[in-house]
């Protein structure tokens, strides 16, 4: 196996620099004991952790957040599951016409579906709903669920299905049993991808939602918008701790790139 | 067929079964998709050609008014340039930077190599707002912290502009569009057999020879294809053009968040997402046929 010259390394080290500082001085920033934006820091200070408790919109916010995140990839993956076993397992006509319905939300601009689903849910009186956000976040995480709920099915021995289908087990229970167990990994990942997703969604849900319904990202977002200080940054640094432990859990039960890149890991 | 039925009045029974069954099975999402995604945009094209007033709102017609605003007025031409001229850019810088590193991250030994990967591609889930906002830091007006670097190294004398600048938008979003491009040239990294570069440079080849002759021709589709997500990204990109780019320093997003949310003139912000959506389109699928077409034999 051939090493990386020492210019390639330079090269890299500067690629992390420039990856995690954004990160880092977030985090950084949010434990500065000064009432201003200040860095380097003199000293270190939970104040800025503190405040959040004192500011409720972004608390109720963060709670709508998860709620949201947490009904529509379930929703999400319980539409996914069959729609996967369809095409992962039939050549019916309109397969890729359907395949190709089900992966839109990731090329369709998320500012146009923020439009459209303020437009329709004003429409139809789910204006400023939970629901309204629900089902468009259902829309949004769907095809991450699918990419991944879709691999496993590929991925799957059916001869296994086959043996119990032989031992006169029914179609439910054959499910139930055996496919449904197989595919659990998938889902699983599919489900936290989903997740993920819909708790850092802000660009189509800042069309929809409104004071009651705002999203923490939409909040954090909107805060921004009017003034930077140390508080946004403690929000953040929150954020991106959870997610964080979140990725790491992900990467060592699954794998970053085969969760990211939906197939696969090839051992070479 | 492993169902053991004789009779061929059953068999037939089974295939209209099996034949209807992914249908059955896609249904509950395809009327989801249909009742949530297709019925809401074709709503919105309509609403693009709906008119409205300050004081009498929307009104239920079908004129051009809106089209023809955004094609002769230059505030929206600029506008657009401006969008696809961001998209641009940062869509050279993913593929200049992102390219060579995906080709190190894949050369390393383990532990390093799942170690940077988690690095560089963890921050894909950390949320744009939050990574936006430590651009925001980094470049803060004169006190940033970018800044006071390049004072204190001795290469500037005065602090560059990066907030509210095309600079700081390009640089922003390059950063959060770049573990898309390390994706996809890391998943056509993976299909490259290690081999062919060491017969290369077992016949002698130089190591950028090999790179050249060898490694590019076989990862450019990762990266081509890489492109076109990074410039679909950033094109409609939204957070990140808003918080560093402010009120000024519109792209083809915040204009029809503005529209939508301040202006309250829905048709015409219709209009713009529409017409953002439609070019999108035919470059997506316009480099999409080119790929396929110069590398069919890559993608089999």
């Amino acid at each position: 196996m051939s090493r990386n010259s020492s210019l390639a390394l330079a090269f890299h080290l500067t690629f992390v620099a420039f990856m995690l500082a954004p990160i880092l001085i977030v985090c950084a920033v949010a434990f500065t004991p000064e009432g201003y934006l200040s860095f380097p820091t003199q000293g270190l200070s939970l104040r800025w952790f503190k405040a959040i408790a004192r500011y409720p919109e972004f608390v109720t916010a963060f709670w709508t957040s998860i709620w949201l995140g947490l009904v529509s990839s379930t929703i999400a993956l319980a539409f996914s599951v069959p729609a996967a076993l369809a095409i992962a397992r039939y050549d019916f006509k309109g397969r890729d016409t359907l395949t190709a319905l089900f992966m839109s939300p990731l090329m369709i601009p998320h500012v146009v579906l923020g439009i459209a689903f303020l437009r329709f849910f004003t429409q139809i009186g789910l204006g400023n709903t939970f629901l309204g956000l629900v089902l468009a976040h259902i829309v949004i995480v769907f095809p991450f669920a699918l990419r991944l709920t879709l691999a496993s099915a590929i991925g799957m021995d059916r001869a296994i299905e086959q043996a119990a289908i032989s031992l006169g087990a029914s179609d439910i229970m054959v499910f139930r049993r055996i496919t449904l167990p197989l595919i659990m990994p998938g889902l699983m990942s599919g489900w936290a991808l989903a997740f993920i997703q819909s708790f850092d969604e802000v660009t189509m849900t800042v069309f929809i939602a409104a004071p009651g319904t705002e999203t923490l990202p939409v909040r954090m977002f909107l805060y921004i918008q009017d003034n930077i200080d140390p508080l946004v940054t403690s929000v953040s640094a929150v954020v991106i701790a959870l997610t964080t432990v979140l990725l790491i859990l992900l990467d060592r039960t699954y794998g970053l790139d085969r969760l990211l890149i939906g197939r696969g890991r090839d051992e070479a | 067929m492993t169902r053991r039925d004789s009779t061929p009045v059953t068999v037939t029974a089974i295939t209209a079964e099996r034949r209807a069954a992914p249908y059955l099975l896609s249904l509950p999402a395809l009327l989801l998709f249909v009742g949530v995604v297709l019925i809401p945009i074709a709503m919105t094209v309509l609403l693009s050609f709906h008119d409205w007033g300050q004081y009498k709102g929307i009104e239920p017609v079908l004129i051009l008014k809106n089209w023809r605003e955004v094609a002769s007025d230059g505030y929206f031409h600029e506008m657009f340039l401006r969008t696809f001229r961001i998209a641009l850019l940062v869509t050279v810088l993913t593929a200049v930077l992102g390219a060579p590193e995906a080709y190190i991250l894949n050369r390393m030994r383990a532990p390093w190599r799942s170690i940077f990967l988690l690095v560089v591609l963890g921050p894909l889930l950390i949320s744009v707002v939050a990574r936006t906002l430590g651009w925001a830091l980094l470049f803060g007006g004169s006190s940033g912290v970018i800044n006071k670097a390049l004072i204190n190294l001795g290469l500037i004398s005065a602090p560059l502009p990066f907030m509210f600048t095309e600079t700081g938008v390009v640089v922003a979003l390059t950063h959060v569009l770049m573990p898309f491009m390390v994706l996809s040239v890391w998943a056509a990294l993976q299909q490259l057999d290690p081999q062919i570069e060491n017969a290369a440079a077992s016949l002698g080849a130089s190591q950028s020879t090999i790179l050249r002759r060898i490694v590019l021709p076989q990862i450019l589709p990762g990266i081509l294809s890489g492109a076109i997500i990074v410039f679909a990204l950033a094109a409609s990109a939204f957070a990140t053009p808003a918080i560093i780019g402010g009120r000024r320093l519109k792209v083809a997003a915040t204009l029809a968040y503005d529209e939508f949310l301040n202006t309250l003139n829905w048709p015409l912000g219709a209009a713009v997402a529409i017409l953002l959506l439609v070019a999108l389109m035919v470059i997506i699928v316009g480099c999409n046929r080119l790929v396929e077409g110069r590398y069919a034999e890559v993608f089999q």
